[in-house]
C-alpha cells in the first residue's frame, strides 16, 4: 500500500466504486495527490498510476493536459482571476493588473513569502458577478479593491499563522 | 412566476424563485418532486420517449438537437447503456447550469433518471467542470438524500412498468480545467480517464462502440434534462404551449456585459432582444448605447445592434435569419465604448488557450489569429493583415475534427464582416488603445 492508499483509503475506495474501470478514477486520484503534496509531483504520479493500473507516463500526460493540476508548487492561496470577455467588459483586466501590482508580482508569479500565486484564466461561469476570481477553487465574486484588500489580509494572516503553528 | 408581456407563466427551471430552499430534498418532494419519475416509471419506455419527442424539447447545450430523438437512437436491446450529464459549462458567457445545480439540483437528478429509465441506462454520470468543485460536493449530498429515501440506487424501492426494481445509480465526476471536455466525445474520453480530446465519429455516442466504455450513451446538457420532469408531469401539450414554433418551453438567457443587471433570466422562447436587454437587463449603462451582441457566447457570430435586431424574437430560427445562432443563449452585450477588434482578440485568446491541439488547422490557426490581432492592437497592423486573418479563419472552418475549430474562426470572420470599419480604423487610421474597461461599474442589483 502506498502513502495515498493509506492516508485516503476511504475516499479512494468510494471513488473507485463509481466506475467499472479503474482508469476512470485517474482525475479524482490526481486531485488527491495534489492535495497531499501541494502539487502533482513524480511521487504522486507513481502512486496514482499504481491505484489506477496505469503507466506513470500516461498519468503524467493526463496531469499535463488539464490546467487544474499543477506540476509546480503554487502559493498557499492560488488566485485565478477571470479576464475573459464578459468579465473584461466589466473591468476584469484592470482588476487583474491592480491585483498583480498590489501583490508586487508578475502574471503567473508567486509572492516572496509563498502565500499568493496569481494567474489569469478564462470564463469561470460567474460572468454576472465580475470582477471575480477563484481562490483554491472557491468562488469569490463581485469584488472591488476594498473587498479584495480585506480578503488578501485575512488570507495572509491565516497563512502566516499556520506557518508559525507548524514550527 | 415569470411575467412576460403582461402574462404569467411558471418558472420551469428556476423554481427557487417561487419556492425558496427547493434545493433541499424534503422541500422538493413536498412540491411535487420525483412525481415525474414515478409517473414515467408507470409508462412504457417508448411512451416516455414519445412524450419528450412531442414536447419538442431541444438540447440546451448549444446545438438544439431534439432530446427525444436523441434518446430514441439508443438500442433498447443492449445490456448496458449510460446517461452522461454535460455540466462542463465552460463556454464564454455561460453561467446557467451552475445556478440550476446550486438551487434546484433534484430537478436535474430527476430529469436524468427519467432519461435513464427511458433509454434503459444502468448509471448516470454528471460531468462537472473542475472549477465546480464546491457545486459537485453539494450535489453529492443531494444525490445521497434521494438515494437514502430509496428513490434510486442499489436499494431503490420503486418499480418500473415491467415490475423490475429501479436501481439506477447517479455519480458526479469532476473535470480539471479544459473547455474541450464540454464537447461530448471529449467528455466521454475524459470520463474514461483518457486525454480529453474529441473522437473521430462515427460511431456516435448513442451507438455501440461510440459511447462511454464503448456502450450506447446519451449526452445531454444540464438545462435540457432539468426540463424533463415538468414535461412528464404536465404533458407535452402544456410544454408546447410555452414558447413559439419549434422553440418550445422556456430558455435561460445568460445576460452579461454592458447592461445594468447582468444575470440569468428564464424566459419563454420568443421574447425579443429588446425585452431581454431593457425590461430584464435594465438597459444600457448611463450615457451609453448598445453596439454589438454575441448571442451565443464566444462561439457564435457577433451581430450589430439595430432597431430591427432589438425586435427580433429569441428563437433558434430567428437568430439564423440574422446569420447568427442562439446556441446556449449566452448573450454578451457590448456598448459604444467597446472596441470590436479587441473583442475578436479576447475571443481568439480563449480558443487558442482551449484548442486541444489535435488538428493542425485549429492549433496553428488560433495561434496565428491571436498573433496578428495582437499586432493590430499594438497599432502595428499592416495593410494586408485583415485579409490575412480572414484567410486563415476561412481555412480553419471545414477542416477540423470537432466544432471548436469552427467556433474559433467565427469571431474573426464575423467581426470583419459586420464591423469592417473597426479594423480599418486600426490598420489604416490612427486608432490607439483600447483602454481597459474601468473597474468601477455599477454593481448588479441583487437579483
Ligand atoms: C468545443 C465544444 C464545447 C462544448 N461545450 C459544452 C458545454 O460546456 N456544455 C454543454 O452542455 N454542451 C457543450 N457542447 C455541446 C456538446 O458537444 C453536446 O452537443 C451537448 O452536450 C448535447 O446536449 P444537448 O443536446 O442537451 O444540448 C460543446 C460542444 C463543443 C464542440
Ligand atoms: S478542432 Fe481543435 S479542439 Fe477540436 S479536436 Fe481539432 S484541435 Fe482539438
Ligand atoms: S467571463 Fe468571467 S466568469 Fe465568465
Amino acid at each position: 500500500m502506498n502513502t495515498l492508499q493509506q492516508k485516503y483509503a476511504e475516499r479512494i475506495q468510494t471513488t473507485l466504486a463509481k466506475y467499472p474501470d479503474k482508469r476512470s478514477a485517474v482525475m479524482p486520484m490526481l486531485y488527491i495527490a495534489q492535495e497531499e503534496y501541494g502539487h502533482v509531483n513524480p511521487e504522486g504520479i507513481q502512486q496514482v498510476a499504481e491505484i489506477c493500473d496505469m503507466d506513470p507516463t500516461q498519468v503524467k500526460s493526463i496531469a499535463g493536459f488539464y490546467t487544474m493540476y499543477s506540476e509546480k508548487p503554487k502559493g498557499e492561496y492560488w488566485l485565478q482571476v477571470c479576464v475573459d470577455l464578459p468579465c473584461a467588459l466589466r473591468g476584469a483586466d484592470e482588476f487583474h493588473h491592480w491585483l498583480l501590482h498590489e501583490l508586487d508580482i508578475e502574471e503567473g508569479g508567486t509572492t516572496a513569502d509563498g502565500v499568493f500565486t496569481v494567474e489569469h484564466v478564462m470564463c469561470l461561469a460567474a460572468c454576472d458577478k465580475a470582477p471575480m476570481l477563484q481562490c483554491n477553487f472557491h468562488f469569490e465574486e463581485n469584488l472591488d479593491k476594498d473587498k479584495m484588500r480585506a480578503k488578501l489580509k485575512a488570507w495572509r494572516d491565516q497563512a502566516l499563522a499556520a506557518k508559525r503553528g507548524k514550527k | 412566476m415569470i411575467t412576460v408581456g403582461g402574462k404569467q407563466i411558471p418558472n420551469i427551471i428556476y423554481r427557487e424563485k417561487d419556492i425558496p430552499n427547493i434545493r433541499e430534498f424534503d422541500v422538493y418532494v413536498k412540491n411535487g418532486g420525483y412525481e415525474g419519475l414515478k409517473k414515467a416509471l408507470g409508462m412504457t419506455r417508448a411512451t416516455v420517449i414519445q412524450e419528450v419527442k412531442d414536447s419538442n424539447l431541444r438540447g440546451r447545450g448549444g446545438a438544439g438537437f431534439p432530446a427525444g430523438v436523441k434518446w430514441s437512437f439508443i438500442p433498447q436491446n443492449n445490456a448496458v447503456n449510460y446517461v452522461t450529464v454535460n455540466a462542463d459549462e465552460s463556454e464564454t458567457g455561460t453561467f446557467k447550469d451552475r445556478q440550476i445545480m446550486e438551487n434546484n439540483p433534484h430537478q436535474l437528478i430527476e430529469g436524468a433518471l427519467i432519461c435513464a429509465y427511458a433509454v434503459k441506462a444502468k448509471a448516470v454520470y454528471i460531468y462537472l467542470r473542475g472549477e465546480f468543485w464546491d457545486v459537485a460536493h453539494e450535489l453529492d449530498k443531494h444525490i445521497e438524500a434521494g438515494r437514502k429515501a430509496g428513490l434510486y440506487g442499489a436499494n431503490g424501492t420503486l418499480k418500473d412498468a415491467e415490475g423490475n426494481p429501479f436501481t439506477v445509480e447517479v455519480y458526479t465526476h469532476l473535470g480539471a480545467g479544459a473547455y474541450i471536455c464540454g464537447e461530448e466525445s471529449a467528455l466521454l474520453n475524459s470520463l474514461e480517464g483518457k486525454l480529453g480530446q474529441p473522437r473521430v465519429r462515427p460511431p456516435f455516442p448513442a451507438q455501440k462502440g461510440g459511447g462511454l466504455y464503448g456502450e450506447p450513451t446519451v449526452v445531454n446538457n444540464v438545462e435540457t434534462l432539468a426540463n424533463v420532469p415538468w414535461i412528464i408531469t404536465n404533458g407535452a401539450a402544456a410544454y408546447k404551449g410555452i414558447g413559439v414554433g419549434n422553440s418550445t418551453g422556456t430558455k435561460i438567457f445568460c445576460l452579461s456585459g454592458h447592461v445594468k443587471r447582468p444575470a440569468n433570466y428564464e424566459l419563454p422562447f420568443g421574447v425579443t432582444f429588446r425585452e431581454l436587454l431593457y425590461e430584464y437587463g435594465g438597459g444600457p449603462l448611463d450615457g451609453r448605447t448598445f453596439k454589438a451582441i454575441l448571442p451565443s457566447g464566444g462561439s457564435g457570430p457577433i451581430i450589430r445592434v439595430t432597431d430591427e435586431l432589438l425586435d427580433t424574437p429569441l428563437t433558434y430560427e430567428d437568430l439564423q435569419k440574422h446569420n447568427s445562432i442562439l446556441g446556449s443563449a449566452s448573450v454578451i452585450v457590448m456598448d459604444d465604448t467597446t472596441d470590436i477588434v479587441w473583442v475578436a482578440s479576447k475571443v481568439i485568446k480563449f480558443f487558442k488557450h482551449e484548442s486541444c491541439g489535435k488538428c493542425t488547422p485549429c492549433r496553428e490557426g488560433t495561434y496565428w489569429l491571436d498573433k496578428v490581432l495582437d499586432r493590430i492592437l499594438r497599432g502595428e497592423g499592416r495593410a494586408n493583415d485583415v485579409d490575412l486573418i480572414a484567410n486563415v479563419a476561412a481555412n480553419m472552418k471545414p477542416t477540423t475534427l470537432c466544432a471548436l475549430g469552427e467556433f474559433a474562426a467565427n469571431p474573426v470572420i464575423w467581426t470583419i464582416k459586420n464591423f469592417p470599419e473597426e479594423f480599418k480604423a486600426w490598420v489604416e487610421g490612427d486608432r490607439k488603445g483600447p483602454q481597459l474597461a474601468p473597474m468601477a461599474l455599477p454593481s448588479p442589483a441583487a437579483d
